[in-house]
């Protein structure tokens, strides 16, 4: 319970961060040479400055600004981000439809770096210095030194046009119409060349973290206590080393959700994946700025749910937390 | 010197700053050995790598030197990355300073804001500032060090939170320094290594960023830049897929030396975590 | 009486490249069932390392290259590390110095200690669960039922140096070995704690190996002594001989060097008064929201003591009694919230910062820790020309200044061009209170500045102190933990409990004759309280 009220607190906390991000963006996009009915404009192939008078005061643009950022403030807290002008949809619809892609894409790729992060740099802590730790860590250096979109594009070489396993973009296959099961593997299959090129970067940095905070602990004296007790090493690493080398590794995920979530901006674009991450670059591409906007503030609350999970996690590993506070 | 042994007792530290001193070389020759436009058209399209002699690593699918564009390209991947990482460090390290050192309402704010920054991804951050402003190579180069900035002042605040109840601190308020001395003469010269070192790190991601936004097209088009390269060798991935393997590979060992350089510089600057 | 645990010829060597070639060097020792040895020695001595070799836990690229450690007819040295561990906990149990660190902050208690039996035993986990309760019991930790669910933070240091004391003596090893198990606890703790272990031991006739490096620790536990120095066992024999009839030089400078727990006879004092404090207060709030649910901790309460002209007030307390942040409000490092502290008649509280800046020429402070005390990138000569600079002369002036100070503190004035690294502790603690002299300060403020000095340096720094005040006429503020220490500097002197001053007055009276039954209990529990006294009574005498 008093987990759950401490996350509670660190939510609470984050609204005013919230706004901020979405007064200063709001201000950020005023300087942005054009505006929406510009870019309306442009998608009708033109119009006259009567037109385009209108369509301002339709829209309430012809404010000043501050009238215009409360005029957005009070439609979000009605969660109404406003109207597309290139979709013909209302912004919220178009974030709707692209979510779920985003969403399953990065719970994939952070469960991939998660895991493997975590066993990889055990290995190489047990092994320091030697030839598993020089292999574990030489291949996360250099993962982490590709740039994803890169590792992308040579997966889909590989993969996808020699080997021709696994499908070279898109998220699930429109040529046919599968339901259940078959759809779901269908999009597994679809996923896994994004899953991988975005997972092994975060992968590269969470093992070096955990085999970082594996060898710290591992030096520390309540470890030294459990060798005295007459443990093995194994038993040692498990039951003591373990969870205390988890807790730096679980506060950087949340640190990173928002660079992650900026990275599937990239590969969603490599693998055409309607997520949001493809939403914004095109927005920003057609000067969408309403739907970018609304892109931000849905990614604002996106890393916001990724760190109220973490706390949560943090507080369940770390008894001294409900403590401190 | 004590501090160049340490560091060069490591092979991985040595072989990163070869590799760091081969992309500074090539990015120094580049106009002597490539003085023509490396944007201009060269020869003819999709030319394959080390089957012309002329054109060492083949041509692209507009005729353009992809040699002539690796090595230009080594240049601006540089200059991008070390002027973003000097704007970004010298934020974090400001914001972080006041923040750890005065703390209370002053770390209140100067946090929110870090935290804004961290909760808004940075790339799409990265996305407005450029859709906003532009996308010549210096709105680039500066919008890129804006973006990254939080984690050096994260840093440097938690150096700042540790260090300024150190008793060396509190002799030099009791002798009568002003804060600003304390700050900048005593304390900053002691947390500056750590963030040193980081910057390697926000070096690496600054080259990243940018080929990633050049990739994208929502970079400087007149640069010769190996993420446009990239993306402008996607168009021929079925086949000619070295037009985008190549500059994809310069810019893996460009990181790659940054990212072994600053392990290097931390394992010499902490010893002791390096012997165990 | 045989014994149950020798080291015969014992060497261990270090990695290449420390500053010598062996931690232990041929080092014998025999330990019986039922006796406590006491191993004690200075910071390096190599005692700690004593204790690792026998454990088979030395760290990476130190190990034993000869000698023989026996333990039940078996060569410790030389068995497999599976045979090892067998030993460990259950045969040979260990206790360490920081009870908090030595524990894992992210389980219970219960679970840590009921870990011994899953290792070494098939108990089942019901069965466990009723041996840990009794354990807890045992070293008289309160309310065991909860004790064992609780995580180490949740505990007071005390009850977590029970808590190891039974997870090592959960398996009735037969040789316990603890690492200095009292240093990190208070007086009083460490009284509760030495005599739960020497109870233990009767009880159970365990074989003891105490590691320490105090002296009255010794004398109130030891049946008998091995004084260990450069990695060589100097000396060794029973208690009552080692320590009243010492025959080896570095035993004789050691125990010359522990200070009496007896005041000498007062100095007269001066009437003016040159600090005077005055119902000084702190508090501190933390947590809550808006005011609701805040821990209120009166840091000082409600303080008023006087500092003759040319006096040691001394301030003492166990840890968290306010002293230290009583003087941190003398320098204004902490803005007391309400009372007064006149300078020569000047309040210093009620300055603004820029008024305390110019003002702190005449109050400085000499702080604890020699490591962190200076700053580790500033040539020792700037940072004592520091404050001089800061205060109006000339650079050059002031380094020259700064030469001046380093002789008269004992340091070689050549020494103002090293970086403080090159320094030994002692040698730092010179520089400290060379930077506070620079500014001739009329009160010098001490923060438990030999606290954390070997008991040999810590003895010159004292004579180096108490030379200086003569010779300078220094007002002293001198706050300690060690009541030894305060009762051979101190002309007054103040005990401190939950930012109280519980009793004041001059030192003599205040120890010789204690009111206050905290004071009482204080005294009481100084460990070794009539070791050093007989010295005294010779020394007056002669």
């Amino acid at each position: 319970m008093r987990v759950l009220a401490l996350a509670g607190r660190r939510l609470a906390a984050s609204i005013p961060t919230l706004i901020l991000i979405l007064i200063g963006v709001f201000l950020l996009l005023q300087f942005a040479p054009g505006d929406t009915v510009d870019a309306m404009m442009a998608q009708m192939g033109g119009g006259d400055a009567a037109t385009a008078r209108h369509l301002r005061e339709f829209y309430g643009l012809d404010l000043s600004v501050w009238a215009q950022l409360g005029n957005y403030l009070w439609r979000l807290v009605r969660l109404d981000l406003g109207f597309s002008a290139i979709y013909g949809k209302p912004v919220v619809t178009v974030i709707a439809e692209r979510l779920p892609a985003t969403i399953l894409l990065m719970s994939a790729s952070l469960s991939f770096a998660f895991f493997f992060g975590l066993i990889f740099g055990v290995i190489a802590a047990r092994g320091v210095n030697r030839w598993p730790d020089t292999l574990i860590s030489t291949l996360g250096l250099i993962f982490y030194a590709m740039p994803t979109f890169w590792f992308g594009l040579m997966a889909i070489v590989v993969f996808s046009i020699y080997l021709q396993w696994l499908p070279a973009g898109g998220f699930e296959d429109i040529t046919v119409s599968l339901t259940g099961l078959a759809r779901t593997l269908d999009i597994a299959k679809h996923l896994i060349l994004p899953t991988l090129t975005l997972g092994l970067f975060y992968m590269a940095i969470y093992l070096r973290i955990m085999r970082g905070s594996m060898l710290e602990v591992l030096n520390l004296d309540f470890v030294r206590t459990a060798r005295a007790k007459g443990m093995d090493e194994t038993r040692v690493v498990v039951r003591h080393v373990l969870r205390n080398a988890l807790l730096p590794m679980v506060t950087l995920i949340g640190l990173q959700a928002g660079t992650m979530l900026g990275g599937s901006v990239v590969v969603e674009s490599v693998f055409s994946l309607p997520g949001l991450g493809r939403l914004a670059y095109e927005s920003v591409v057609q000067r969408d700025l309403n739907t970018l906007l609304g892109i931000i503030f849905v990614s604002a609350l996106l890393v916001i749910a990724v760190n109220f999970i973490v706390d949560l996690l943090y507080a369940r590993l770390d008894p001294r937390i409900t403590a401190g506070a | 010197m004590e501090f160049a042994k340490l560091y060069f007792r490591s092979p991985s530290a040595v072989i990163g700053l070869l590799l760091f001193i081969l992309v500074l070389a090539m990015a120094a020759t580049a106009d002597w050995l490539y003085p023509r436009d490396p944007l201009a058209l060269a020869g003819r399209p999709l030319i394959w790598p080390f089957s012309n002699p002329r054109f060492l690593l083949g041509t692209d699918n507009s005729g353009r030197d992809i040699a002539a564009q690796i090595f230009h390209g080594a240049r601006i991947s540089l200059l991008i990355g070390l002027v973003a990482t000097f704007i970004s460090v010298m934020i974090g390290i400001t914001i972080g300073a006041f923040a750890g050192y005065y703390g209370s309402w002053v770390d209140t704010v100067l946090m929110r804001v870090t935290e804004a920054f961290q909760t808004l991804p940075n790339f799409l951050l990265l996305l407005v500032l450029v859709a906003v402003f532009g996308s010549t190579i210096t709105t680039v180069t500066v919008a890129i060090g804006i973006v990254s900035w939080p984690a050096s002042a994260r840093l440097t605040r938690a150096e700042f939170l540790s260090l300024r109840n150190r008793e060396f601190v509190q002799a030099g308020r009791t002798l009568g320094l002003k804060d600003i001395k304390l700050i900048f003469g005593e304390i900053l010269p002691n947390a500056l290594p750590p963030v040193i070192v980081y910057a390697s790190v926000v070096m690496a991601v600054a080259i990243l960023l940018e080929s990633a936004l050049a990739f994208l097209k929502l970079s400087d088009p007149n640069v010769a830049s190996w993420g446009n390269l990239i993306g402008a060798g996607r168009d021929v991935l079925r086949v000619q897929w070295y037009v985008s393997a190549i500059p994809g590979i310069a810019i893996l060992v460009t990181v790659l030396a940054v990212s072994l350089v600053g392990q290097g510089l931390n394992d010499a600057l902490n010893p002791r975590l390096k012997s165990r | 009486m045989t014994p149950i645990l020798v080291l015969d010829d014992v060497s261990v060597k270090l990695p290449a490249g420390a500053d010598r070639s062996h931690a232990m060097a041929n080092v014998s020792l025999s330990l019986a069932a039922n006796e406590i040895l006491c191993v004690v020695g200075e910071s390096g001595s190599g005692k700690s390392m004593t204790a690792n070799a026998i454990m088979r836990l030395l760290p990476g690229g130190v190990a034993i290259d000869g000698g023989r450690i026996l333990f039940e007819g078996r060569n410790l040295a030389d068995v497999s590390e599976a045979e090892m561990r067998k030993v460990r906990g259950a045969g040979i149990a260990m206790i360490f110095q920081e009870p908090m660190t030595a524990l894992n902050p992210l389980r219970s208690i219960g679970d840590q200690i009921g870990e011994m039996f899953e290792i070494h035993t098939d108990l089942l986990a019901g069965e466990i669960r009723t041996r840990v309760l009794a354990l807890l019991d045992e070293v008289r930790i309160p309310d065991p039922a909860s004790a064992i669910k609780a995580y180490p933070h949740e505990l007071s240091g005390g009850q977590r140096q029970r808590a190891m004391i039974a997870m090592a003596l959960a398996l009735d090893p037969r040789v316990l070995i603890a690492d200095e198990p009292t240093t990190a606890l208070d007086v009083t703790t460490q009284a509760q704690i030495l005599e739960l272990i020497r109870d233990l031991q009767r009880r159970k006739g365990t074989a003891v190996l105490f590691i320490t490096h105090d002296f009255g620790v010794v004398a109130e536990i030891a049946d008998r002594v091995a004084v260990m120095s450069q990695g060589r066992v100097v000396e060794e024999g029973t208690a009552s001989a080692v320590l009243g009839n010492p025959r080896h030089a570095y035993t004789k400078q050691l125990i010359a060097a522990v200070p009496p727990l007896k005041a000498p006879p007062p100095r007269p004092l001066s009437s003016d008064p040159i600090l005077t404090i005055e119902h000084v207060s702190k508090t501190y709030r933390t947590g809550g929201f808006f005011g609701r649910g805040q821990r209120v901790t009166h840091a000082v309460k409600d303080v008023s003591l006087v500092l003759p002209k040319g006096g040691t007030l001394g301030i003492v307390g166990e840890s968290g009694s306010g002293k230290s942040t009583l003087a941190r409000c003398l320098v204004r490092l902490i803005d007391p919230e309400s009372g007064e502290i006149r300078l020569n008649g000047r309040d210093l509280a009620c300055l603004t910062r820029e008024q305390m800046r110019a003002e702190t020429r005449h109050i400085q402070m000499v702080f604890q820790d020699p490591f962190a005390s200076l700053n580790p990138r500033r040539k020792a000569g700037e940072a004592v020309a520091q404050g001089l600079v800061v205060h109006g002369m000339p650079r050059a002036q002031a380094l020259a200044r700064a030469k001046e100070l380093f002789g008269l503190v004992g340091l070689d004035p050549a020494a103002t061009e090293r970086y403080p690294h090159e320094f030994s502790g002692g040698q730092r603690q010179r520089i400290g209170l060379a930077r506070a002299l620079a500014l001739e300060p009329d009160v010098l403020v001490a923060d438990e500045p030999v606290s954390a000095l070997d008991v040999s340096v810590q003895a010159q720094v004292l004579k180096l102190l108490a030379e200086l005040r003569q010779r300078l006429g220094l007002s002293i503020v001198f706050i300690t933990h060690d009541l030894r220490v305060a009762a051979q500097v101190c002309d007054l002197v103040a005990v401190m409990k939950s930012g109280e001053v519980v009793e004041a007055g001059p030192i003599g009276a205040v120890f010789g004759d204690p009111q206050h039954p905290y004071t009482q209990a204080l005294l009481a529990s100084i460990p070794g309280r009539e070791f050093g006294l007989e010295r005294v009574a010779e020394q007056q005498e002669g």
